[in-house]
């Protein structure tokens, strides 16, 4: 049996169906209920549903042996897991932003707003730049607006909320995607069953990113 | 009742390694902080608990054992076989403060040869047999690695970014890594290959074969290929991802693990590069076990605390009450005397006096 942790939400959704077509079903988690466990005994796999952030905690502690996390966490807190597959989906930047024409005067400190304290002060650290973080949990889009900071380091998928804040990118820190983890334990002792999950799930990927990639054409 | 598992344990570990002529090396709880300033990248990590002493020196809480037991090695006396068994200082990353961690392990310290690498090697098979038949103990070679980064022409500096994602069995980032480094693609694949690649010795020793370019690859392997002949081969895998600071260590490397722990609980390794930077032209191999993970195997066969809770009262006389326990404890009972049932504690039988 392996314990798969599922990020809640979209992400989460649009990994279940590649896990399902990779051999991975498991039915009840489409019945609306509250459950929080769903398992499917001829699969051999148990699901659950759990915050994205909490998703490599879970994976660390071999509460589940592998998961599912967008890159941006895995930067953020830097588990000890194996970090098997790029996923191709969930993909956005991990960038800053700051209002439209907003001048860096580097003589002054520069006050960051951000979800990501680790991965904003390791940016600026290469930068040798001396910042003032400022941790938020939501609306980060807004601490330029009301002068809480000068700029934000987040996540940026479509740009939208951005340019109809009047805020702009400044720089692209990295891209961000979801990535397949799994307990450095786990794989150990299941190794046949983590790889074999792994390749299908890689091989699903990259059709579909090739799928993707036509259609764009 | 079972025993306490941790405490078993590091009885068992100290008897084996008694009967391989260990001796046990005894230190105290703090030494200088100049100690491991210098090595401060040795340390698991780098975070320690300092204090002034009363003659104004600045003092550490000990976060580790191994320099000090290298540092107190005598050289050119042959082999200073040393076992351990204290409690370090430390903080990790998950729970961030200080914690006390209790560790056990051994430093085979001077001129190290196959046979004390094969001998550290069986007792760190040993040790994980002791706690569970079903332990892997993964190995890898840093000599294969570098030898490898030296081939392609990978850069000092560079290297702690491939090693990390390659601790990662990130292949993703690895390759982009290679490509921004400017590596050819057969030495891109190369490591990626020797990133993924987990199996017991007989399967993967053909395909490092191929792997092979100059002595220094050459050279390790033989060496690899020597020591995994003098261990029991069901529980051994080939893992080159396992990386540790190159700074330190060189040659041989290898980690234990148990079947129902987050991580693993035996890490160990040759690090004559440690002793090459305290000025020290011999070497070192050793390895230390993280007791403190063990209380997560703790049988739950212990539901009860006692097997018998005895209960008088102000009739009962002291003599029999002390006597009837007596009588439980020699037909192998474990038995409490108390006015009345504890709060929070249960026990298979509860009887009054009499």
């Amino acid at each position: 049996m392996i314990n798969i942790a599922l990020p809640k939400g979209r992400l989460g959704e649009v990994v279940y169906q590649i896990l399902e077509k990779a051999g991975y079903p498991c039915p009840s988690i489409r019945e609306e209920n509250r459950k929080l466990v769903f398992e499917n005994r001829e699969a051999g796999v148990r699901y659950f549903w759990v915050k994205p952030s909490d998703v490599a905690i879970y994976v660390e502690r071999a509460a589940a042996d592998i998961g599912i996390a967008g890159r941006d966490i895995l930067l953020e807190y830097q588990p000890e897991v194996y970090e098997l597959a790029d996923l191709g989906v969930g993909q956005c930047r991990m960038c800053v932003a700051s209002q439209i024409g907003f001048r860096d005067r580097r003589d002054q400190t520069l006050r960051v707003a951000t979800k990501f304290p680790k991965i904003a002060k390791n940016y600026y650290s290469t930068l040798s730049r001396d910042i003032d973080i400022i941790k938020l949990h939501g609306s980060i889009e807004l601490a330029p607006l009301l002068g809480l900071s000068d700029v934000i380091v987040d996540i940026v998928e479509t740009g939208k909320t951005l340019m109809e804040n009047d805020l702009e990118i400044r720089e692209t820190i990295v891209p961000i995607s979801a990535r397949l983890i799994a307990n450095k334990v786990s794989y150990k002792f299941n190794y046949d069953e983590i790889t074999r999950l792994c390749r299908q799930v890689d091989a699903l990927c990259r059709e579909r990113a090739g799928r993707e990639g036509e259609k764009s054409q | 009742m079972g025993q306490i598992q941790s405490e078993r344990v590091a009885r068992q570990l100290r008897e084996l390694y008694r009967r391989y002529g260990y001796t046990k090396y005894k230190m105290s709880k703090f030494e200088p902080y100049d100690l491991y300033v210098h090595n401060k990248s040795f340390l698991v990590s780098e975070d320690i608990l300092t204090f002034t002493d009363a003659d104004g020196q600045l003092m550490a809480l000990k976060p580790d054992v191994t320099l000090s037991i290298v540092k107190n090695a005598k050289e050119g006396a042959g082999l200073q076989k040393v076992y351990y068994s204290e409690n370090v200082y430390r903080t990790s990353p998950m729970t961030r403060g200080f914690r006390e961690i209790m560790q056990m392990g051994l430093e085979c310290v001077g001129a190290v040869d196959l046979v004390a690498m094969g001998e550290v090697l069986q007792l760190a098979a040993r040790s994980l047999e002791q706690i569970s038949k079903d332990y892997l103990l993964d190995i890898s070679h840093l000599g294969f690695v570098a030898g490898l980064l030296d081939r392609a022409g990978v850069e000092e500096k560079h290297r702690t970014h491939l090693l990390t994602y390659m601790g990662e069995k990130n292949v993703p980032e690895l390759l982009a890594c290679c490509g921004e480094l400017g590596l050819s693609s057969t030495d891109a694949d190369r490591l990626c290959c020797l990133t993924t690649l987990y199996g017991s010795p007989q399967k993967l020793l053909p395909e490092l074969e191929r792997m092979v370019q100059g002595k220094r690859m050459a050279l390790a392997l033989e060496e690899l290929k020597n020591v995994c002949l003098l261990v029991p081969e069901d529980h051994l895998r080939l893992d080159f991802s396992i990386v540790n600071n190159m700074d330190y260590y060189n040659g041989l490397i290898f980690r234990g693990y148990l079947p129902g722990l987050p991580s693993g609980v035996l890490s160990g390794g040759r690090y004559d590069n440690l002793l090459h930077q305290m000025g020290r032209a011999d070497g070192a191999i050793g390895f230390a076990v993280y007791m403190d993970l063990l209380e997560r195997l703790e049988m739950s066969e212990d539901t009860y605390d006692a097997d018998v809770l005895l209960l008088y009262d102000d009739e009962s006389s002291a003599p029999a009450v002390l006597q009837e326990a007596e009588g439980c404890r020699r037909a192998g009972q474990s038995v409490r005397v108390d006015r009345q049932a504890p709060e929070g504690l249960s026990f298979r039988t509860v009887r009054k006096v009499g």
